[in-house]
Parts: C-alpha cells; sequence; structure tokens
C-alpha cells in the first residue's frame, strides 16, 4: 500500500489544518482610553457635527450639522411634538421613553428649545405627525454622527 | 418661528434627502462613495415612497 510522502508528513487532515489557517484571524482593535473618546462623543452630542469639528473633518461635520439642524428646524416648524416620558402599557412605555431619548440626542439643539418654552401638544394631522417624527429622526441622526466619532477617534475610521 | 404646513409627498420627499445625506457622510470611507451611497439611498426613498403611494391608492380601490 503506497501512500503519497505529503500525505504521511502531514496527516489526512492536514488539508482541512490549512484551510483554517488561510483565514483570516479576527483583528482585535486596540481599545481607547476613555479620556480620549468622551469628549468628542460629548461634544457630538452636544453641537451637531460638533464631534467632526473637533477632529478636524471640517466638511463632514458642516454636512451633518446642517441636516441635522434643518431636520429639527423643521419638525419645530411643522409644530412637531416633544416626548415626554410616560408609562403604560409596553409599546407606550417603549414609544415615549424612546421617543424622549430620541429627542434628547440632539442636544443643544432641544435644550435651547425646551428652555424657550416650546410646548406643542399631541394633535391629530399629518403636519404636526411629522415634525413629531422629523424630531425623533434629527437626534437619531445626531446619534449616527456620535458613533461615526466615535469610530473616527478609535482609528476604526479616517 | 414660522409655521410650516407640507402635504404628505414635501415632507417625505424633505426627509428622504436629509437622511441620504446623514447616511451617505457617516456609512462610507471615501467621498466618491458616500455621494454614491447617498444618491443610492435617496432613490431607494423615493422608489418606496412611490411604491407605497401606489399600493396604497390600489389598496383603496
Amino acid at each position: 500500500m503506497g501512500f503519497h510522502p505529503n500525505y504521511i508528513v502531514a496527516g489526512p487532515c492536514a488539508r482541512l489544518k490549512g484551510m483554517a489557517e488561510t483565514k483570516p484571524a479576527a483583528r482585535k482593535l486596540p481599545s481607547v482610553p476613555v479620556a480620549t473618546w468622551a469628549p468628542v462623543v460629548l461634544v457630538a452630542w452636544l453641537i451637531p457635527g460638533g464631534g467632526h469639528f473637533y477632529l478636524k473633518r471640517t466638511g463632514r461635520g458642516m454636512m451633518l450639522a446642517a441636516a441635522i439642524t434643518i431636520t429639527f428646524l423643521f419638525g419645530v416648524m411643522m409644530r412637531g411634538a416633544m416626548f415626554e416620558p410616560m408609562r403604560g402599557d409596553l409599546l407606550t412605555t417603549i414609544i415615549y421613553y424612546g421617543g424622549f431619548v430620541a429627542d434628547m440626542a440632539s442636544g443643544v439643539l432641544y435644550m435651547l428649545t425646551v428652555w424657550l418654552g416650546y410646548s406643542q401638544p399631541e394633535i391629530a394631522g399629518h403636519v404636526h405627525d411629522y415634525g413629531t417624527k422629523f424630531l425623533v429622526a434629527a437626534g437619531l441622526m445626531n446619534v449616527l454622527a456620535m458613533v461615526d466619532a466615535f469610530e473616527i477617534v478609535s482609528g476604526r475610521k479616517s | 418661528m414660522p409655521k410650516l404646513s407640507l402635504s404628505h409627498f414635501e415632507a417625505a420627499l424633505l426627509f428622504a434627502l436629509l437622511t441620504s445625506v446623514v447616511l451617505g457622510v457617516v456609512t462610507k470611507k471615501t467621498d466618491k462613495e458616500r455621494l454614491s451611497y447617498g444618491l443610492r439611498s435617496f432613490g431607494y426613498f423615493v422608489g418606496v415612497l412611490f411604491g407605497l403611494a401606489w399600493l396604497m391608492y390600489l389598496g383603496h380601490g
């Protein structure tokens, strides 16, 4: 009975092992100290696009600032309602708490609007409804901007 | 602050435009990819907008 010399040396599982070895190993990214990324994320939350300005990504920062601010202002001009935390059944709790967090994610835009006394009760009508969605969407867009700023400061993105 | 009144179509189109800008900026790595992704995203939004509009129109009979 004759075996190919390579077969005897490497053994029957050599091909499978070789396949496993050729797979790229999961690249572990170095962790970034909290003191490095926290100020960037905080600025990105407070000022839409601010994280990108802080990291000298001016062009992208301006586009984010413009898009998020315009979305928020359209929401206010359409007299959208701001969510406030409210408990009820599960769906009500999720919607109102989620909406509140998303509204707050707009940072200084939200704070200024509330401090200046903006208070819009929920009323029927598609324009008001779109306004409420625009206000929430502005906050969620800012969350995306914060994540992007974090990825830049942690070296995962340029 | 002036009060604004938009139709469903105008509001949805505006939403699509602004969201596409943000998605384009944060998603890709080069400017060319960002522009391409933003435009594609806007196209998908508009496509779904018209698709749903026709679906509702036909659904109402």
